[in-house]
Formats: structure tokens, C-alpha cells, sequence
């Protein structure tokens, strides 16, 4: 699924129609270059959990936890990870065995351990204010499909 | 004399400290900065940061051995209890537990931003309340209202990254190394701080809110631009046109704030805090405010800065049971909801 949003605005937007939908235990996956809006959609998905606490960057403290909405929600930021052992340490089963909503950014440096039922979501900027958003799962990797995207993209879909 | 064991292990670093009311440092311990032969003998390789459980026992070991006292000297223990990784704030929680139980010693729990506010007492004797304290870290940037230990309130707070951060994703889009502060604060030295005009997130008029996402995106932007036409970039012109558009708004908010509040003193706390531009533009200040920061050892994470503001909690009586929890998101204020 892809679709455009214009202005940070509109990616907060997209985000909060994703706080609303999400189910329990849903794992999304950002990437995208910096700058792009990874934490601007972040924000939007914490305020549709109905989460009020200012979500912040979680670079520096790698997940910051936000208990107050519908859904618990973990923010986090792989980037200043490198090895294994420094994954193990943060033990991310005990998060990804919750009944909360895990957003990670830099997904990609977790390889084999990101689990495989995630929905990723490639941020790219097309200009300097136009983001495409690419979102891709594998289906045959979720004992139970994903469907509230169907919601959140039911009039925002503009291809396959 | 009270002394306080202060156990630290918030976020990359585990640290360990003995203080003597609140201001003594008699020892101060930090994981990653000791040799790992003197830690282990030469048994595991290297330290690394968030090696928490690796290090705990042989760090504490080591801030008793170099304060001279023994275990019976010891009046409280002091342990971060959030905010920070909870993995990592858990290990610092439940040795700090387990010591206060064996020794039957009381047991004391400390907000992370609450120490780096009291690392200030640490080498000025003579600061006293109530003050005004501009936090900038890697986490977090704020401009907090200190009345008392335990009495805070906040003026403004970070939207969306901290300046620590700020600083840590600009370096990163120009190729300088982490963690981006130093690091850019090194670059600027040979650069333009006027060369290029970067956006300052004031916001509305009268908010002390800090936001440093605008800049980030800003230079990003310029980046792109530039590689886009070929032309050639100075990292030592951006890096000191960066750290212009950063200071310039954490220093005039926090001048502000000082007026605001009819005080003479703001303190630095934070990694930020070690920034040197950021204390000249404050020292320049023109209303008499006096600028104070703790040393570089007390501005990042360490364990005497929760030893200094154990103290305040020792002295109240303010002491935790054996329920006290590590907590990853915790609110410094009372009623900390914004809005």
C-alpha cells in the first residue's frame, strides 16, 4: 500500500488514524531517512492511543513506554545499537510478548530478531514537504491478518 | 555526617558513588570509564555500555573500596528508580534493594533528572534554593523551576527532540561521530556560527517550550539542496551554525525564565550543560545572573549527582520501601500532565 501525505500535518494525521485502528500486540516497523517525519508519525499514532504525554525521540533512552492510552505504546530507536549481545540486554521479548503497540525506528538493525509478524513502513521524501509511505507485511507471517489497516488506508489508498 | 552509597544504571551507564551530605563526593565510579582489569582481573574483555548486570556488583564494590568507608558507614542507599530503560533501571533498583535489606540501611529513590539538577551542589557550596535549572540532555531539555528538593516546576519542556538530540541526528547527517555535542561543539571551532541562518523555534510568545525538530529538519533539508546542485558543504560552518541556533534559543529562554522568575542563579544540568558556547552566551548576560555547571564527570550520567539529591530526601525522612520499582516513563513534577 502507498500513499502521500504534504507537510508533517498530514503525517501526524495518517499516524493518529493508526493509534485509533491498532490492535494489541501490533509491531511497526519505520524506516526512512532523517528528518523524513518517523517521530511526526509516532506523535499522530500516540495521540489516536490517546496517549496526552508529549512523545519524544527516543534515541538517546532507546524506548520510551507510554502507559496512558487505550493501548500501552514503546517508542523505540534502534540506531545507537550495534551488536547482539546490546539486543539482548534491552530485553525486547518481554515487549514484544505485550499487549502494546511497539513502534520501532531502525527496525531494520534487529535482523532475525524482529519478529516476522510486523507491518513495515518506509518513509521517503519526495520533496521537501511530500513524504510516500509504503506499507508491507507478510501475510503468510500473522496468525491473525492485520485488517485494521484496511480502516486506517479505507480512503487514503492511492495504489497496490 | 551523612553518608550516602548512590547506586546509577538508568540508561548506558553503570556508576556508583559514595557522597557525604549531599556536597562530599568520597567516591564516584563509572563503569565505562574504569580499565576492565581493575573491575574483573582481566576476565571479561571490555566494558561496554548497558552491561549493567556484568558491572553492578564490582562497580559498587569499587566506589566503597575508594571512599574508605566500609558498609557500616554507610547511613542510606541511594538508587535511580526512573526515568530511563527499565531493563537497565532494574539491575541499579534491585542490587540498590537487596544492599538496603542486608544491611538494614534505609533505602532511597531518586528521579534521573532530579540528579542532574543537585550535581550542582556538588562543587558550589554556596548555591542555595530556590534556582532556576536549564536541563539539556541527550533526553530531555527543560527549563525547570527548583524551589526546594522535591519542589519543582516546570516552565517549559522539550516538544519534540531534545537539544542533546538535536545534536546527536545532525552530527549523524554530517558524518561526525556519536554522541553529536562534543562533536559538533569540536567542528564549530573552525567554522562561521553566522555563515548560515538556521530557524529558531520560539514558538508561541511567551512559551518556554523548547523544539529543536524544525532545525533538524532545516539542515537536512540544506543538506539535500546542496547535494542536489553539486555544491560543496562546510561541516565546520554548519556544525557552528547549528550550535548557534541552538544556544541562542535555550540561552535566551533560560534569561527570560530567570527574569521571569526574579532570580539571580540558573544552574546547567545535563550532558548539554558541558557545552561551551552554551556557557558563554548565558555568562554574557547583562542582568547579573550567575551561570553555574557542574564539572563534565558530574554533567553526564554518574552516581554522586543522585547521591546530592538523596540528600535532600534523607533529610525529610522521604525513604522508599522494599516496593520501590524501576519506572521508564516518570514525571519530575507532582502533577506533571501538560496541558
Amino acid at each position: 500500500m502507498e500513499l502521500v501525505t504534504y507537510g508533517p500535518e498530514e503525517t501526524f494525521s495518517l499516524g493518529e488514524k493508526i493509534g485509533r485502528y491498532i490492535v494489541p500486540g501490533s509491531i511497526l516497523a519505520l524506516s526512512g531517512d532523517l528528518g523524513v517525519g518517523k517521530t511526526a508519525l509516532s506523535q499522530g499514532i500516540a495521540k489516536g492511543l490517546g496517549i496526552t504525554e508529549q512523545v519524544v525521540s527516543p534515541t538517546f533512552v532507546l524506548i520510551q513506554e507510554y502507559e496512558g492510552g487505550r493501548l500501552p505504546l514503546y517508542h523505540m530507536d534502534m540506531y545507537r545499537l550495534k551488536t547482539e549481545r546490546e539486543f539482548a540486554q534491552l530485553g525486547l521479548e518481554d515487549y514484544f510478548n505485550s499487549n502494546g503497540v511497539m513502534v520501532i525506528e531502525w527496525a531494520e538493525r534487529l535482523g532475525g530478531l524482529l519478529p516476522a509478524d510486523h507491518i513495515a513502513i518506509h518513509i521517503q521524501a519526495v520533496s521537501d514537504t511530500e513524504r510516500k509511505l509504503t506499507v508491507s507485511y507478510d501475510e503468510s507471517k500473522f496468525i491473525k491478518q492485520p485488517l485494521w489497516l484496511r480502516e486506517v488506508f479505507a480512503d487514503e489508498i492511492i495504489g497496490h | 555526617m551523612v553518608k550516602i552509597l548512590a547506586i546509577e544504571s538508568s540508561c548506558d551507564e553503570t556508576a556508583a558513588a559514595v557522597v557525604e551530605d549531599g556536597r562530599q563526593v568520597l567516591s564516584n565510579i563509572i563503569a565505562t570509564q574504569i580499565p576492565t582489569h581493575k573491575l574483573y582481573g582481566g576476565v571479561v574483555p571490555e566494558i561496554a555500555s548497558r552491561e549493567h548486570l556484568e558491572a553492578i556488583v564490582a562497580v559498587v564494590d569499587q566506589a566503597m573500596e575508594a571512599s574508605g568507608c566500609a558498609f557500616a558507614d554507610i547511613d542510606a542507599i541511594a538508587v535511580t528508580k526512573g526515568p530511563g530503560l527499565v531493563g537497565s533501571l532494574l539491575v541499579g533498583v534491585s542490587y540498590g534493594k537487596a544492599l538496603a535489606m542486608a544491611l538494614d540501611k534505609p533505602l532511597i529513590g531518586v528521579h534521573h533528572l532530579e540528579g542532574h539538577i543537585m550535581a550542582n551542589f556538588l562543587e558550589h557550596s554556596d548555591l542555595s534554593f530556590p534556582f532556576l535549572a536549564l536541563v539539556v540532555s541527550g533526553s530531555h531539555s527543560g527549563l525547570i523551576w527548583v524551589e526546594d528538593f522535591g519542589k519543582y516546576r516546570p516552565l517549559g519542556q522539550s516538544r519534540d527532540d531534545a537539544a542533546g538530540e538535536a545534536f546527536d541526528k545532525i552530527a549523524r547527517a554530517l558524518g561526525l561521530p556519536y554522541p553529536g555535542g562534543p562533536a559538533i561543539q569540536k567542528a564549530a571551532l573552525e567554522g562561521d556560527p553566522h555563515k548560515y541562518d538556521f530557524p529558531r523555534a520560539w514558538l508561541e510568545s511567551g512559551s518556554y517550550d523548547f523544539s529543536f525538530s524544525g532545525l533538524k529538519s532545516s539542515v537536512l533539508n540544506f543538506l539535500n539542496q546542496c547535494r542536489m546542485k553539486n555544491e560543496p558543504i562546510s561541516v565546520p560552518d554548519i556544525a557552528a551554525s547549528v550550535q548557534e541556533a541552538i544556544v541562542e534559543v535555550l540561552a535566551e529562554k533560560a534569561i527570560k525564565g530567570a527574569v521571569t522568575e526574579h532570580t539571580d542563579t540558573i544552574v546547567l544540568a545535563g550532558g548539554v550543560a558541558a557545552n561551551k558556547q552554551l556557557r558563554e552566551r548565558l555568562q554574557s548576560n547583562k542582568q547579573g545572573i550567575k551561570i553555574i555547571w557542574p564539572s563534565l564527570v558530574f554533567c553526564t550520567d554518574n552516581a554522586a549527582m543522585i547521591g546530592a539529591a538523596a540528600f535532600g530526601k534523607y533529610q525529610k525522612g522521604e525513604f522508599s520501601d522494599l516496593s520501590l520499582n524501576a519506572t521508564a516513563s516518570l514525571p519530575i513534577f507532582e502533577n506533571s500532565q501538560q496541558d
